[in-house]
């Protein structure tokens, strides 16, 4: 049996992320790989809460967060994880069309996301002068916002890359694991975020 | 890929084939070569470190390369031979132990590789470079975020890249494990060494990612200008000494459970006894694992976190003392009574308990907060880390290389020199390192270069001394056997130890495909059950078909070669901005070459079952 009869069964199965042992494997792996992520956040949330009080006599959380660009930001990327969920819902009805259609959407927003996220930090480093390099707390806030960032602006260029490469070739058992693993790590994103906007905004907010 | 094709070609030819390969077996070989090597460098270091103590007021080396030394010699010993000798073994036996094809990502096997010698190359450039890290292997800020110069910058890149690569390894043998065991091998059925990796893999996973932010923050304060752990602007150094130990006690379990495994598939092996205790050995290894996560502070007990916290940390500490009495006593019952045969990996073996237990029980005086205050920073934790490290690591690992060599190359060590080589290092292993716990209880300090005339630290140095030179010459007379058994020694069969486990039901070398057909294990100790039964090799689980295998690519090593690249871009962008030119070519490169991986769809190739026939005429799979 050649790759292509087994890769383009007759009868797409009802789970196709998990039908082969490649599929299962990286299923797996990428729930491990999530655990592993689960430490590193945790670190920095760690280091992020040990010194947000540092602030070195200049800017505070709470003279610096506007808790309505955050709510925007945080609808976008809630919203994003609802849909990458209707998007992997059609991948297993094999509605192929459908599922680039939604994750589609899910990449929108998440543009949407990143591109408040920038206009944020370019927002307290002009206005405010509040940076990188300000304060323990400077520090401590650009690296964990911004890990964040960086792992929203990689899902992003993840998904378009599977999105370009899959576009004419339609669903298959191969490829199948690949969208669904992004999509854990989508929602993966957005989990940390809900910890972000709880741990960094709204604390800093009410001190 | 025929047998008659490999052997029909040239250096180039194998050169290139080893760049490529994503077989878990010649992938065991590199890490064997690659942390031999850096364990060669390490141990050069560390007997510059006791030529320099070899008298008092010494100037055989400058205090500034001293610390060089230092810092060089345990970073190099834990992450770049330690963790890849066992990383070897890992490659070399799990697979087959659970009657695998190979890993179940072979590509992310080679590319861990890849990462880790890069990673390691990195942190040894910087010996020509301008002088090497110089802060200690635990590179405590703020000592290290003000060491001048860009040893420490390396020891950032150089651990970073190298720790992504076992991190990604520790995935691969957690789903390896789960997923690619042979039909009929229960989790309660893995040889004890398979459920060591098993467990060393997850604290892996969970133990990296602290190091991976600690070096991040690290990076950060030195080359981009954040203030992590300047206290100035209102920084904290003390979060270094946390993330640091997060990992780093995790990782102290991660060189000694797959070790631990070892020596039970050997004792087991060599006693002709199932393992005593085995359910216990599974939970003690898992214990042990669990426990390793909530007591990292025990390290930091003079940093002044307080009493309770100090208490807690070390009742966790002493915990683990449970476990782990529970294995050594494990190990002697599985010896009672049994039908012993005193091989070199035996040996290794049974000098393991005793020396293991002393530094086991130097390691409860240690967790004893308050003697604490006293032994903290003194050649008595020296003595206790290199008992467990040397008396545990590297004594199982001399035991499994002497175990599995058969496995790996198809010939047997020569015992005769491998019981000469085990002599002088295990008599100097005791002379170097006991001497030092009394020189610790008299005061003597550890990182510090010279010491004083007529404190009486003169004997014991000089002892500790000659027990270094002694333990390098059992070092040496092992390189030999190593050489001798390749030349002289004739091969032998599959089975040569009358071995209980897997791995022994195939021929030594393997065939690259492994099993020609998965076996059905029908219990513990799978091919002990067979041949109690009158059988000479496993039962087959499946017909004999087509095998489908991974392809080989390049791709690992342009990814690791990319951030390697990019690493010195990093290191001296500070000096000038146009260094950061090496950071994009770098991680254009690295990011090219995941991309391509992500594009090209790679589908692996077929063995035809016409082609098994062949190789089983030949005398292989039996």
């Amino acid at each position: 049996m050649s790759h292509d009869d087994v890769l383009n069964p007759k009868q797409m199965p009802h789970d196709p992320e998990k039908a082969t042992l490649e599929g299962k494997n990286k299923f797996l792996a990428f729930w491990f790989f999530l655990g592993g992520e689960t430490v590193l956040f945790a670190s920095l949330f760690g280091t992020y809460l040990a010194l947000n009080r540092s602030t070195a006599g200049e800017n505070t959380p709470e003279n610096l967060f506007g808790l309505e660009l955050v709510f925007i930001m945080t609808m976008l990327l809630l919203t994003s994880s609802l849909t990458s969920v209707y998007a992997m819902y059609h991948m297993k009805n094999h509605d192929f069309k459908k599922m680039q259609l939604w994750l589609g959407i899910t990449v929108a927003l998440g543009l949407a996301f990143l591109g408040f996220e920038i206009y944020e930090f370019v927002h307290y480093i002009h206005e405010y002068e509040f940076t990188f390099r300000s304060s323990a707390f400077g520090s401590a806030f650009y690296t964990l916002v911004g890990f964040h960032g960086g792992h929203v602006l990689f899902g992003l260029c993840w998904i378009v890359t599977l999105m370009i490469r899959n576009s004419k070739r339609g669903l298959n058992l191969y490829n199948a694991p690949k969208f669904y693993i992004a999509s854990l790590y989508w929602h993966f994103i957005d989990v940390v975020w809900v910890f972000i906007f709880t741990v960094v905004y709204l604390m800093g907010k009410v001190g | 890929m025929s047998t008659a094709l490999a052997q029909n070609r040239g250096l180039g030819a194998m050169i290139w084939d080893y760049l490529t390969t994503v077989d878990h077996k010649k992938i065991a070989h590199l890490y064997l070569v690659a942390g031999g090597f850096f364990f060669l460098i390490g141990g050069l270091e560390a007997m510059l470190i006791r030529i320099q103590l070899m008298k008092p007021d010494n100037d055989f080396i400058s205090a500034g390369l001293y610390n060089e030394m230092i810092t060089m010699h345990g970073t190099t010993m834990i992450f770049l031979a330690a963790m890849p000798l066992i990383f070897a073994l890992m490659n070399a036996v799990v697979p087959l132990q659970i009657g695998a094809r190979d890993v179940a990502f072979p590509f992310l096997n080679s590319l861990g590789f890849w990462l880790f010698l890069f990673g390691g190359v990195i942190l040894n450039v910087s010996w020509f470079t301008g002088g090497a890290p110089d802060a200690g292997w635990t590179n405590y800020a703020p000592l290290s975020t003000v060491s001048p110069g860009h040893g420490v910058d390396y020891y950032v890149m150089g651990l970073q890249i190298s720790g992504a690569g076992t991190l990604i390894g520790g995935i691969n043998f957690l789903v390896t494990i789960v997923n690619m065991r042979a039909p009929g091998m229960t989790y309660m059925r893995m040889p004890l060494f398979t459920w060591a990796v098993f467990v060393t893999s997850a604290l892996i996973l969970f133990a990296f990612p602290a190091l991976t932010v600690g070096l991040f923050l690290m990076m950060f304060d030195r080359m981009f200008g954040s203030v992590f752990f300047d206290t100035a602007a209102g920084g904290n150094a003390i979060i270094w000494e946390h993330l640091f130990w997060i990992f780093g006690h995790p990782e102290v379990y991660i060189l000694i459970l797959p070790l631990f495994g070892a020596f039970s598939d050997i004792f087991s092996t060599f006693s002709k006894k199932r393992l005593f205790g085995y359910s216990a050995m599974v939970f003690a290894t898992v214990l042990i694992g669990f426990l390793g996560f909530m007591v990292w502070a025990h390290h930091m007990f003079t940093v002044g976190m307080g009493p309770i916290a100090n208490s807690i940390f070390a009742v966790a500490t002493m915990a683990i003392a449970v476990p782990t009495g529970i294995k050594i006593f494990n190990w002697m019952f599985t010896m009672w009574g049994g039908n012993i045969r005193m091989t070199a990996a035996m040996l290794w073996s049974v000098a393991f308990i005793p020396s293991f237990t002393i530094g086991g029980m130097t390691g409860v005086m240690l967790a004893a907060a308050a003697a604490d205050y006293q032994y903290h920073d003194t050649y008595f934790v020296v003595g206790h880390f290199h008992y467990v490290i040397v008396g545990g690591v590297v004594f199982g690992l001399f035991a499994a290389l002497h175990y599995w060599w058969p496995k790996m190359f198809g010939k047997i060590l020569n015992e005769k020199l491998g019981k000469l080589a085990f002599w002088p290092f295990f008599i100097g292993f005791h002379l170097t390192f006991f001497i030092q716990h009394f020189l610790g209880l008299m005061g003597m300090p550890r990182r510090y270069w010279v010491f004083l005339e007529g404190q009486g630290l003169e004997a014991g140095n000089l002892i500790s001394t000659i027990g270094a030179f002694l333990m390098a010459i059992g070092t040496v007379i092992f390189l030999v056997n190593v050489v001798y058994t390749s030349v002289k020694a004739k091969k032998v069969s599959g089975d040569p130890w009358d071995g209980r486990t897997l791995e022994w039901s195939i021929p030594s070398p393997p065939p690259h495909y492994n099993f020609t057909q998965t076996p059905l294990v029908r219990g513990l100790d799978p091919l002990w059950v067979e041949k109690s039964e009158g059988k000479k090799g496993m039962t087959p689980a499946e017909p004999l078909g087509d095998i489908h295998m991974p392809n080989a690519s390049i791709l690992p090593f342009l990814i690791s070669l990319g951030l390697f690249i990019a690493g010195f871009g990093f290191i001296y962008q500070v000096d000038n901005k146009a260094w950061l030119i090496l950071v994009f070519l770098g991680m254009g490169l690295t990011l090219g070459s995941m991309l391509t991986r992500s594009l090209k769809d790679d589908l692996g190739h077929h063995i035809h079952k016409e082609e098994l026939e062949k190789d089983l005429e030949k005398g292989a799979g039996e």
